[in-house]
């Protein structure tokens, strides 16, 4: 690997890149790209007809619409919030800040089973809240709303930890530009700071949009996975699988792979586009 | 830090233009604390409450039960060897990273962080079609008598897939910014590049590494999608902690689904301690892995 | 120890960009030059392709009879000193002069007596006497300067190249320096080859002077000779500057030479 022609690497002193390469590509490969090829070449092998047949069922359907739409609305809610508490950590003293701050990360640590169970214990109709939204004649568990709430536990670091960096390097001097200039605080914080924060906001909403999409521990339990109301897409495919039904588990999951993928391919350009457009904040 | 003066205390009134009135922090700090109160603490506190509901004593039980010993077993040994095995691999990917420039790198970059966009679902099925009972290779496996679906080769494999990113995302920032005239230094005085990555390169990452390594550990124990799929649920064989959470939780044994429960919550919180330790003890040297 | 250094028609390139068009240079055995030029003009690739830190695309660095093409770094020996000083951050200042000692294979490793003698006396020698459990953090510029220049010492190089040397110090620590690095020059003999920006730190501390541009040699020659008959144009232009900044009585020392011919 090291005699490997110049004009895909450049010479370096430095040993140890075929090896370091070599490892990286093998389990690379091995671990997740064979995989996934033979996702997609299973994908191929079933035939336009027969896919579009299982990708057109209405429980199908259901299924992705229910995981695209909750995990939009949790990410567009974390964005919202994910952002104020991003603001609020960054730019406060209080008393019990870094708890908070490392709180945050509390969606990364805990497993997403002891989360699912613990969130429907909370919003189910005999749990504290769950309870209370009921006696005002709605339910929170086994429906969509659910589904949201556990998505937006799960989606809310992603938000806060991207923005919260580059929140912290917006100068001071912009700031004291725009208020000499005679802006308001609530002008120059939304016209001079936050347009700074937009593009990190962006990859924030869409980490946790992506990650929503995906969920599945969380939810299945507090989701009530009744088909074509509260069954998320992953539940589906693991359905299909227990049914062995590995055609219809894999036109599923690769619907769910590409619209995913092209999602966040927009979400790239639009960001290589802003980044352009604004320079690199 | 150039940082300290603009963060003005509650307690004073703002001296600047630049920060915003007492009522408008308090409000906005309000709203946050609500906010994170009611989804990131009240679960948390609910897996507490729950698991000791009937008192301790039937916790205590439900850690007796051999099945659920032999799952705390599992996940163990899953971690064990996913996160070793991702160490390396993290390791080896930013070292080729970070200290080359080569055709292809930004590519590379993507394909490691491949895994964060896939549903963990998606990540069993893949193995499942590859090397389940009527995957590709299945039969190849079963006539050889290899059992990797419904097995913990397929756990490992699945739980090692799911992870694979955190060790090397959490390097290749830290060792870009480094630079390599440490390694050439090392080199010109006559270190070989064995000594020199052991002795130069990694003691300058290593609070990064283990930054990284802990995250991936909790994420490796607490698996629940892709291990779910490749598992087979087979009791006191092929069940993880996060497993048995739901097996007990559907069999409405709830005091044990939470006891099961607390024990992962009580790790994730001990991984959030030593997680914000190193943060606060390495800032400086962490500082470009907080940007995901 | 110091043995002579020739560069013979190095080229290098990056992808479409050459860094230098053929560049031969012949150094003396205990000589101090300099490599002056503009950024981009190739210098410190010419220092890194003497070092072995770059490979060059053709052309050849002799150390004595020595082809060191083909050499490892190790084979080299030489003393390189970074711009920005590459002490190993995790080390302390005796751990960092050790290091190179410490990684040679064991059979040619010196005892751990042999080598806490030879730091000790070369931590002497560059005037940081009991800093040695302090680690690169906790020194200032200079003296971090003189930590790296130890580290390259300890090895025993054929060679001492220095990249920027006083690049990063201010202007008063600098003068000092300077001064300091001429008289361990004298005392060591050190075939010494040092990149600089600074036409003044050039013409101040060198037997002779490289002036590269646009990755040739432009011209070579000791101060006066290149003060009196600048080769091109373009030195001429480079040099306008030296002869308005140095003070009166340096540029009268740089002159007399001339004076004399």
């Amino acid at each position: 690997m090291d005699s490997l022609p110049s004009s895909l690497r450049q010479p370096s002193v430095i040993p140890g890149f075929g090896l370091a390469l070599g490892l990286t590509l093998a389990a690379l490969s091995l671990i997740v790209l064979i995989p996934l090829a033979a996702l997609v070449l299973r994908a191929a092998s079933i035939g336009p007809q027969a896919f579009l047949e299982v990708a057109l069922e209405s429980r199908t359907l259901a299924a992705l619409r229910l995981s695209f739409g909750t995990a939009l609305a949790a990410a567009v809610i974390n964005s919202v919030f994910g952002l104020l508490i991003a603001w609020v950590l960054v730019r406060y003293r209080f008393p019990g800040r870094r708890i908070i701050d490392s709180a945050v990360d509390l969606p990364f640590a805990l497993p997403t089973a002891v989360a699912g169970i613990a969130m429907t214990a909370i919003y189910a109709p005999n749990g504290p809240i769950g309870a209370i939204a009921q006696s005002m004649g709605f339910k929170v568990a086994y429906t969509p709303v659910g589904i949201t709430i556990a998505l937006i536990f799960i989606g809310l670091p992603f938000v806060v930890r991207t923005v919260q960096p580059v929140l912290e390097e917006v100068e001071q001097d912009i700031e004291e530009a725009a208020a000499l200039l005679g802006a308001s605080r609530a002008r120059t914080v939304f016209q001079v700071v936050l347009p700074h924060v937009y593009p990190a906001l962006l990859t924030g909403f869409a980490l946790a949009f992506a990650r929503g999409v995906g969920e599945y521990g969380s939810v299945i339990f507090i989701a009530g996975n009744i088909p074509e109301v509260s069954e998320i897409a992953p539940l589906l495919i693991v359905i299909k699988l227990e049914e062995f039904d590995y055609g219809g588990a894999t036109v599923i999951a690769t619907v769910m792979l590409v619209i995913s993928f092209a999602m966040l391919f927009v979400i790239n350009a639009l960001q290589s586009w802003s980044r352009a457009k604004h320079g690199n904040v | 830090m150039a940082m300290s003066d603009r963060l003005l205390p509650l307690s004073h009134a703002p001296k600047r233009a630049t920060s915003e009135t007492l009522l408008t922090r308090i409000l906005l700090i309000g709203i946050a604390g609500l906010f994170l109160g009611t989804i990131l603490f009240l679960p948390l506190l609910t897996v507490f409450v729950e698991a000791t509901r009937k008192g301790w004593t039937p916790i205590l039980e439900s850690f007796q039960d051999p099945d659920t010993r032999s799952a705390i077993r599992l996940t163990l040994l899953v971690a064990a060897i996913a996160v070793p095995v991702n160490a390396v691999i993290g390791l080896a990917a930013s070292w080729a990273i970070a200290k080359f420039e080569f055709r292809g790198k930004n590519l590379l970059l993507t394909l490691i962080d491949l895994p964060f966009s896939i549903s963990p679902v998606i990540s069993g099925v893949v193995y499942v079609l590859l090397f389940g009972a009527h995957g590709w290779l299945g039969p190849w496996l079963s006539s050889h008598g290899i059992e990797i679906i419904f097995a913990v080769p397929g756990i490992v494999l699945a739980t090692i897939l799911v992870t694979f990113p955190f060790v090397a995302r959490e390097l290749i920032p830290l060792m870009q910014s480094q630079g390599t005239s440490e390694e050439e230094a090392a080199l010109t005085l006559g270190a070989s590049g064995w000594y020199t990555f052991f002795r130069v390169m990694l003691p300058n990452v290593k609070w990064a590494l283990l930054y990284g390594v802990l995250l991936c550990n909790a994420r490796a124990m607490g698996e629940f999608g892709a291990v779910s799929v490749v598992s087979g649920h087979i009791r006191g064989l092929t069940n993880t902690m996060p497993l048995q959470i739901e097996i007990l939780y559907n069999e409405y044994n709830f005091v044990g689904a939470f006891a099961v429960a607390a024990l992962l919550a009580a790790l994730a919180l001990l991984t959030l301690v030593a997680k914000s330790a190193l943060e606060w003890m390495f800032a400086g040297e962490l500082a470009a892995c907080r940007r995901h | 120890m110091s043995v002579p250094v020739r560069v013979r028609d190095v080229e290098k390139s990056y992808g479409r960009y050459p860094a230098l068009k053929g560049v031969t240079l012949n150094i003396a055995a205990g000589e101090l030059v300099a490599l002056l030029g503009p950024s981009g003009s190739g210098k410190t690739t010419l220092l890194r392709a003497v070092a072995g830190l770059e490979r060059p695309d053709s052309g050849n660095v002799f150390f004595g009879d020595l082809d060191a093409n083909g050499l490892s770094l190790r084979e080299r020996r030489i003393g390189f000193v970074f711009q920005h000083y590459a002490l190993f951050r995790h080390m302390t200042v005796f751990g960092n002069i050790a290091f190179g000692l410490r990684a040679r294979p064991r059979s040619t490793r010196p005892s751990e007596a042999s080598i806490k003698a030879k730091v000790l006396e070369l931590m002497r020698l560059v005037q940081l006497d009991g800093l040695e459990n302090r680690y690169p953090a906790q020194l200032s510029g200079g003296q971090r300067q003189r930590v790296a220049l130890a580290r390259a010492l300890a090895i025993e190089p054929r060679v001492l190249l220095l990249d920027e040397p006083f690049g990063a110090l201010d202007a008063r620590v600098r003068k000092d320096l300077r001064k300091w690095l001429k008289d361990l020059h004298r005392r060591t003999g050190h075939t010494t080859l040092f990149v600089t920006h600074d036409q003044d730190e050039a013409f101040e501390l060198a037997d002779r002077i490289a002036i590269l541009n646009n990755g040739v040699i432009e011209q070579v020659g000791t101060a006066a000779e290149i003060l009196a008959t600048p080769a091109t144009p373009f030195i001429s232009g480079f040099i306008e500057g030296i002869s308005m900044a140095a003070s009166p009585r340096e540029r009268q020392a740089l002159l007399r030479p001339v004076a004399v011919q």
